[in-house]
């Protein structure tokens, strides 16, 4: 049911009357971004992958280093972006929901169904940074030697401690260091009084080494706490920041999505669609928020559970 | 435009995404002792959760996205371009992470 000032308007690019490929202009051109962008993504995470395996042996896995959950004490490895990849999935489910009562010309369910997307989308950003201020703000600690290359503390029963754990010992420490700022003298006291610890690789290697090295490894090198673009205690630097790069990018995305839909809602509530007797601006914004679920979705794979 | 009744549809591909998330998470967790056989360069575990990955992929695309009903020359334009380039990047870029500094 297109209106006539509409007609004139599509006659005007595409010419003919006959529709190519039975789609119109807007979403043709929706597509070919999706298409590009889609490959922008593959291109960035197959560049992921190619960090990956030429580190492989000390790669640092995902699941020992995104373990917190609001709330919760101890080790919750994947619950989390679990949760983020529900709000996300949900909230595209919302969208296709709108874009369906739009097409029944149903304003007050599109009116609510977009309302919730935006309310997910807020979420899911907001989730992303509580990860980010975790991941920067860092967890256990991890000594530099002064080849660059980040070592964890254990002790002889295998397990990883935190420098809090190492300082004010295993019954007053946290697993976490929770924010507190230890220096390098305050752990290499620690490291040197106490022969049950040793630095370890992250990673599949996970190579040890004795005492005595790993103090001679402390004196030359640094301890790191948190993570930036120069240096992070989970591993090598490139992860961190393909981390930032890859889940800020995609972050950018959902944040522009979320700006886009409010404009459309806004437009909604205005009439907009009703007087221009389609709502297909609802479905064209939809194809953008439902890419943006589905690059999380690799993302998910790639980053977390891989 | 595909005639649906309802919205049973949408919700159908709800649950499924859903399930599939949350084997993969589960599966993440627990970690079974069989499927870390590693086969062509990663474990069995690796090839499921990417497996699982493209058939959530498929819904979002061919439901949500609505690929499934458009016509035959969009789905192409869409699908080949990205079901030939993506794998050859993949490929490309793997192989040489083996290799660098080897």
């Amino acid at each position: 049911m297109a209106s006539t000032a509409e007609m004139t308007h599509e006659e005007n690019h595409w010419g003919g009357g006959s529709r190519p490929l039975g789609s119109r202009y807007g979403k043709l051109m929706m597509w070919f971004f999706l298409l590009s962008d889609a490959l922008t993504f593959s291109g960035f995470l197959t560049a992921y992958g190619l960090m990956r395996f030429k580190y492989e042996s000390t790669w640092p896995i995902a699941e020992n280093v995104f373990t917190h959950f609001p709330g919760l004490e101890g080790d919750q490895p994947l619950l989390y972006v679990a949760l983020m990849t529900f709000i996300l999935i949900m909230s595209s489910v919302t969208m296709v929901l709108a874009v369906n009562a739009g097409e029944k010309m149903n304003r007050r369910a599109v009116t609510n169904w977009m309302l919730l997307t935006i309310i997910g989308g807020f979420i899911f950003v907001g989730s992303q940074a509580w990860e980010w201020y975790h991941f920067i703000s860092g967890d256990t600690g991890a000594v530099e030697t002064n080849r660059q290359e980040i070592l964890h503390i254990y002790n002889n029963e295998g397990e990883r401690l935190s420098f809090s754990q190492v300082i004010h010992g295993m019954e007053e420490g946290h697993a976490s260091n929770h924010g507190e700022e230890f220096s390098k003298s305050e752990v290499l006291g620690a490291l040197k009084s106490n022969k049950a610890y040793y630095l370890q690789q992250p990673g599949k290697a996970g190579q040890a080494f004795t005492h005595a090295e790993s103090v001679a490894m402390l004196e030359a090198g640094d301890v790191v706490q948190g993570a930036n673009m120069i240096r992070n205690e989970y591993g090598r630097k490139q992860f961190a920041n393909f981390f930032f790069f890859i889940t800020g990018f995609h972050g950018f995305h959902v944040f522009s999505g979320v700006v886009i839909n409010f404009v459309i809602f806004y437009n909604i509530l205005l009439g907009t669609y009703e007087r221009r007797g389609h709502y297909r601006m609802v479905e064209k914004v939809g194809l953008y928020w439902h890419f943006v679920d589905l690059v999380w979705v690799f993302v998910f794979t790639f980053f977390y559970l891989v | 435009m595909a005639d649906h009744k309802g919205t049973w549809w949408i919700w159908k591909v709800f649950w499924i995404l859903l399930i599939i998330t949350a084997v993969e998470v589960v599966l993440g967790i627990i970690k079974p002792e069989f499927m870390l056989t590693q086969a062509l360069g990663t474990s069995i575990l690796n090839y499921t959760f990417i497996i699982l990955t493209l058939v959530k992929a498929a819904y979002i695309v061919q439901i949500f996205m609505h690929v499934k009903y458009e016509k035959k020359g969009l789905r192409y334009a869409l699908y080949l371009p990205s079901l030939i380039l993506i794998p050859y990047l993949t490929f490309i870029l793997l192989t040489e992470g083996s290799y660098l500094f080897t």
